[in-house]
């Protein structure tokens, strides 16, 4: 039985502190039972002489100086694991809330898990079809890579996030097993049950891990919510060898949730307030996506932030694109025009990408389409910017032609129904088609041999 | 015995004790932990520990090694991936598995590997500083050279004969002045946060010669110079850095990954061991070293590993090699430098970044240079940062002080990015000072006329920057033929010129001379377009022979070794023109 030590000697917003503690480690967990035999759990966030600084996750909501037990539990803070976690619903500190019981631990592990080390990590290479037309052709997904949805308010990445899982076909041929890990931090009651829901109609809710931290869950545990996430994804991945995806949604709500802790510590603030290691913080959890060598299994992360006043600019989106590799932007523009997915192409990236499709991985002209479709699509929007000022009717015939391609493009290409599963080869052939509605001359991203064989021009007639 | 106080992050304090000395590493706690001593006041020695902190506690030993924080120099550096603080992360890896876990204790050079070394000194030699006693091959392209320490000199009083030793075994004893006897080893120390002394510095006349037009061309970086490549997320920083990294012509490439993607340094790792350096035809690790701190490894050695990188390469300049240092992304040592002056609560200057933020970045910018060894030779260390701007916006700190240090400023363009336009260095916002120092160079070695021409492609592209501003506003049709030329000619320096294919076997590395000839060709084709549209023909009528497409596609279509299909091409330009003439 470990020393108990009661009451307290400050409190102050999440953070608490102790005197007179001894033998007591950074980082350690610890248990503060109230006087009505509720517990909460906390962590020594600095240590000073015989004075330790808690956060405590709950809040400190009716902790008083006195009506308080602490118990140090000599550890840092860990997570039970063993397969049987597929299916359960935790809180955002890892414990069961689906009233399924505890779990029967096969091991622990340290949340905060531990950085790979660049040598053992296996460079990803095989690419995730998601039957989007936009994703696989422009930004393909790769298995092991971080691709965040950058968003706003109100617009539908929660529905793409939810086709993304529906259609990823991420298993394929390997014959292992695929699994979801979905950590909610911060994000709407509603927002929750749609996932649940969509998962339970797509026939995956048994193969999903679900970590719940809502809007109005305290905050403090929000930090606490996607290291509890990647380390079960890690755990299954590495040890049980299965595809995992992790959906980390909202990240800006976490960083909020950092930013808070860090203003309560009484930390120098950075940009807009968030502490100075945002970036460290942050590349702590998308770090822990990826392939080990020799390992069957991979982690791979679509994390979800909303841009706040739809600015990519922010710190959270804007720590995050430095850290990811790549990101999907969606556009309000596009979503008002009713296209969905409202994916904006020229910002969007997978930096990945190439070195995962082409010849062995999907097609060998991929790369060719790709680039030209971007560049072209880049010229549209000169075309546009120039048509609102001197009008359309003003336009050459070339910049005419681009602002035709532009429409179908996003007509026909980008849009799709959120159940329409394209193959990468009809994804590919529209992408010539709409090609092909420009004159071939200005198709100069893609070498000669394939432009005398796909392009097409009576093809490009189905475009209305 | 010291032992620990407080503990907040990477930051540790000591009470009451005057045992440690400015920058000492120190080893803390029982899992001894490597830190340095950042800070000492009467009743307080400051620690930054270098691996994470978690389970730490107050009244665990701090033990003091007596020594500044040091680099190991000596052979195996080359080809092998360190961590920020010279640790190999392949032994880390064969310790502690996948992930790393804390107080890795292993040696930063294989101490068992045994080399076959030449000496090249005799008894009864008199030796001083930075001279070279014995040689022994590294890797197959680059020899190794064990200097004196540069604080040591002396007489040779015994020789090893010439064979296989290990970087430990005593190869040479040396009598120094005051009658010592001092071993000398393969391998020697030196703290990473001091430059290594050389005899002097020499003045920069030679390019750093990178096959990427863009560079070479029109933003020319010399042998000892310093570049920044600042760019937001997306814009292609870190494949810039791979592209200069495979194909420069440095004896030796170290790259510095600061803070960035594990899954880069991994794609380093594969593709450099893959590739094969076209100059000497070895794999290209054979002469590259790899620092990765990745994103998620401890701020504290973030912050050391730029020095580490920067040491270990000064130490092979003063062998007489040329090194060429990438440092991807120097923003985020920079953050590291915040993150640590945050946890010591010390006064932030500009968005929170500590006041010594533009000193601590124009030392290490003026550890680049073209210096002669004290051993007489010449080497030099060209340093190529990337810059990773907050929300892309170039006015904040660390571009702003960045920009004050160096002389080339490599501005990488989100539009020209969003355009897949790469390598995106924007032409109308970057600069080089070296253009100067450097044109005596491209006189000799490439033509009298390069500097002119490119000049004269630096017009046209400043011409038509001017011109898009008139085609924003009214389009494209209205302006007189002769601006409609400048924009289509434009248009194939941009396409045809500037941009380049790292994906193509031909086009991701161009020798100076197929660049030269690019430039002529793209010039020729302006002069010839202009006559003809002065002689009435239209801009359009000249687009349909499709003599433009066929420039564009050249770097393709005219392979790096075969420089005479230049003068075909010229040929066919003619025959193309003069048919419009003909019909017309």
């Amino acid at each position: 039985m470990s020393l108990q030590y009661i009451g307290l000697s400050e409190i102050n917003g999440p953070l608490v502190v102790l005197d007179n503690v001894e033998g007591v480690s950074y980082d350690e967990v610890t248990e503060i039972r109230l006087d009505d035999g509720t517990k909460r759990i906390g962590r020594v966030v600095e240590i000073s002489g015989k004075k330790a600084v808690l956060q405590v996750f709950e809040g400190t909501n009716g902790l008083s100086l006195k009506n308080t037990k602490t118990r140090f539990m000599g550890k840092p803070m860990e997570m039970p694991l063993s397969p049987e976690i597929l299916g359960r619903i935790f809180n955002g500190a890892g414990r069961p809330v689906d009233g399924l019981g505890e779990i029967f631990a096969e091991k622990t592990a340290d949340i905060n898990g531990k950085p790979l080390n660049p040598v053992s990590r296996a460079y990803p290479r095989n690419y995730i079809h998601t039957g989007i037309s936009s994703i696989d052709a422009l930004m393909t997904l790769i298995r092991g890579q971080k691709l965040p949805i950058f968003s706003g308010s109100g617009l539908s990445h929660n529905k793409l996030a939810v086709q993304i899982v529906r259609q990823a076909k991420i298993a394929e041929n390997s014959g292992q097993d695929f699994a979801v890990v979905f950590a909610a931090m911060g994000v709407k009651n509603d927002v929750a049950d749609y996932f649940r829901r969509s998962f339970e109609e797509s026939g995956v809710l048994q193969k999903v891990v679900m970590f719940l931290n809502l809007s109005n869950d305290p905050i403090i545990e929000r930090i606490l919510t996607p290291r509890c996430a990647l380390t079960a994804a890690e755990y299954l991945a590495f040890e049980k060898n299965m595809h995992i995806l992790v959906i980390l949604t909202d990240m800006t709500s976490y960083a909020e949730a950092v930013r808070e802790f860090s203003s309560s510590k009484g930390e120098i603030p950075g940009r807009k307030g968030f502490p100075g290691y945002l970036y460290s913080d942050l590349a702590s959890l998308y770090e822990r996506a990826g392939i080990i060598k020799g390992s069957e299994g991979s982690v791979t992360q679509i994390p979800i932030l909303t841009m706040p006043n739809d600015d990519i600019t922010h710190p959270v989106p804007d720590l995050t694109g430095y850290i990811t590799e790549g990101q999907i932007v969606l556009d309000r523009g596009l979503d008002q025009t009713g296209v969905y997915p409202p994916i904006s192409v020229l910002p969007s990236l997978s930096r990945l990408m190439k070195d995962g499709i082409g010849e062995g991985y999907t097609r060998s002209d991929h790369a060719d389409v790709s680039n030209q479709l971007f560049a072209c699509y880049a010229k549209v929007m000169d075309a546009r910017a120039l048509a609102s000022v001197i009008g359309e009717d003003e336009l050459s015939d070339l910049d005419k032609s681009y602002m035709n391609f532009g429409k179908m493009f996003e007509k026909y290409f980008i849009t799709q129904r959120p159940d329409e599963n394209r193959s990468i080869d009809e994804t590919l052939d529209l992408g010539w088609k709409l090609l092909s509605l420009l004159p071939k001359s200005a198709l100069d991203r893609v070498n000669e041999k394939l432009l005398e064989e796909k392009y097409d021009p009576h093809a490009a007639e189905m475009f209305e | 015995m010291n032992t620990i106080f407080s503990i907040n992050g990477p930051v540790v304090k000591v009470r009451d004790t005057k045992d440690f000395s400015m920058l000492e590493m120190v080893y803390v706690g029982v899992k001894r932990l490597i830190g340095e001593v950042i800070g000492i006041t009467s009743d307080e020695t400051t620690i930054q520990v270098y691996e994470s902190t978690t389970g730490l506690r107050p009244g665990e030993p701090v033990e003091g090694s007596g020594m500044p924080m040091s680099a190991t120099l000596g052979p195996g550096i080359l080809s092998n991936i360190f961590d920020g603080i010279e640790r190999p992360l392949k032994q880390i890896e064969a310790l502690s598995g996948a992930f790393i876990s804390e107080g890795a204790n292993v040696s930063a050079l294989d101490t068992a590997k045994k080399y076959d070394v030449k000496i090249t000194v005799s008894v009864g030699d008199k030796l001083s500083g930075g001279d070279i006693y014995a040689t022994c091959p590294e890797t197959p392209v680059i020899e190794h050279r064990c200097m004196v320490h540069p604080n040591l000199a002396g007489e040779v009083v015994w020789t090893a004969e010439n064979g296989h030793y290990t970087i430990n075994d005593c190869v040479v004893k040396l009598k120094t002045d005051s009658g010592e006897v001092k071993e000398l080893t393969l391998c020697q120390k030196w703290p990473i946060k001091r430059s290594r002394p050389f005899k002097e510095r020499l003045p920069i006349s030679r390019p750093l010669i990178t096959g990427q037009r863009v560079i070479d061309t029109i933003l020319p970086i010399a042998k000892g110079g310093t570049a920044a490549v600042p760019g937001g997320f997306g814009t292609g920083k870190t494949m810039t850095q791979h592209q200069l990294a495979k194909w420069c012509d440095a004896d030796i490439i170290v790259y510095i990954g600061c803070g960035e993607r594990g899954n880069e340094m991994t794609q380093v790792l594969e593709e450099f061991s893959e590739l094969v350096d076209p100059r000497t035809g070895k794999a290209l690790t054979d002469r590259t070293v790899l620092i990765a701190n990745t994103s998620n490894m401890p701020v504290a050695a973030r912050e050391a590993s730029i020095y580490t990188g920067i040491t270990l390469a000064e130490y092979y300049r003063d062998m007489g090699y040329h090194i060429a240092i990438m440092a991807d992304s120097t923003s985020r040592w920079a953050e590291a430098l915040r993150e640590i002056s945050g946890r010591l609560e010390e006064m932030p200057a500009e968005e929170g970044f500590p006041a010594y933020l533009p000193s601590r970045i124009s030392e290490f910018y003026e550890r680049a240079g073209y210096v002669q060894s004290l051993n007489g030779a010449e080497g030099s260390v060209t340093i190529i940062g990337a810059v990773s701007p907050q929300g892309s916006d170039f006015s904040e700190p660390v571009t702003q002080n960045t920009k004050r240090f160096v002389r080339c400023f490599w501005a990488l363009d989100k539009s020209l990015a969003y355009a897949r336009h790469y390598p995106a260095i924007n032409w109308n916002d970057s600069y080089s000072e070296y253009i100067d120092d450097l044109s005596n160079y491209y006189d000799e070695n490439v033509s009298i006329d390069f500097l002119k021409y490119r000049q004269s492609i630096s017009n046209i592209l400043l011409e038509e920057n001017k011109l898009m501003e008139i085609v924003k506003l009214i389009g494209s049709d209205v302006l007189p033929e002769d601006q409609k030329l400048v924009i289509e000619i434009a248009r194939v320096v941009r396409v045809g010129f500037l941009q380049q294919n790292a994906y193509h076997k031909d086009d991701t590395y161009v020798p100076l001379d197929k660049q030269f000839r690019m430039m002529e060709i793209i010039l020729t084709l302006y002069n010839k377009c202009k006559k003809v549209v002065a002689a009435g023909t239209p801009v359009s009528a000249v687009v349909k022979t499709g003599v433009f497409e066929k420039v564009i596609k050249m770097k393709y279509d005219i392979p790096n070794d075969k420089p005479e299909l230049f003068n075909m091409l010229t040929v066919e330009i003619d025959q193309q023109l003069k048919k419009i003439n003909a019909e017309a």
